[in-house]
């Protein structure tokens, strides 16, 4: 009986693991690049879209001469775009490394462009989690 | 590189990625993202052209 009970588990503990393993990639590979959470799991077009969205905002954004934040511990609001931009993955570290995004208090619209690039990170951050949720069952 | 638009199209942007992302990871069936991220688009963009009105009526 005994014997009967583990053997009946065992195929509920890989899957326990395999399930484990993907709810924690899914949605690390997503933030660093957006949709990649979703490429991983195989929702190809669902995947596309959100780094087109993603991408398509946060490079929009560095074209209308938005600023990128970078670490600080001063002004609150500062903090909060850093914490919001870092949201992008890949696509934040790679705007510092290539310096862009130093911002242009002379243009409007580049003010637009700051917002931009921090609601990217932002939006990245919901489709991260919703990588997670395919993983662990939540959502087809 | 610089990239020019106009406020009225950087808002209908906006909308649009948002509403993609929005309509993606808040519903389950693609009939229902579909239908979702077009009435996130309608609220971003009406909510741009009600706001501009009620502007409109405050500055005259």
């Amino acid at each position: 009986m005994a014997q009967n009970a583990t053997t009946v588990n065992q195929p509920q503990n890989a899957t326990a693991a395999s399930w484990t393993s993907m709810a924690t990639i899914a949605p690390i590979a997503g933030w660093l690049f957006p949709g990649l959470g979703h490429f991983i799991q195989r929702r190809w077009i669902r995947g596309l879209l959100l780094m087109l969205a993603v991408c398509t905002m946060f490079f929009a954004g560095l074209g209308m001469q938005g600023k990128v934040y970078s670490f600080n511990v001063g002004d609150l609001l500062d903090i909060l775009g850093f914490i919001g931009d870092l949201g992008s993955g890949l696509l934040y570290f790679l705007a510092r490394v290539m310096n862009w995004g130093g911002g242009n208090i002379h243009r409007a619209v580049a003010d637009y462009g700051t917002k931009y690039i921090v609601v990217a990170g932002l939006l990245n951050v919901i489709a991260a989690i919703d990588a997670h949720h395919i993983a662990i069952g939540k959502k087809p | 590189m610089t990239f020019e638009l106009s406020h009225y199209n950087a808002a209908l942007l906006f909308a649009l990625c948002a509403s993609t992302v929005f309509g993606i990871t808040q519903r389950s069936t693609p009939r229902d993202m579909l239908k979702y991220a077009a009435y996130c688009f309608a609220l971003f963009a009406g909510g741009v052209i009600v706001a501009a009105w009620v502007m409109w009526f405050i500055k005259h």
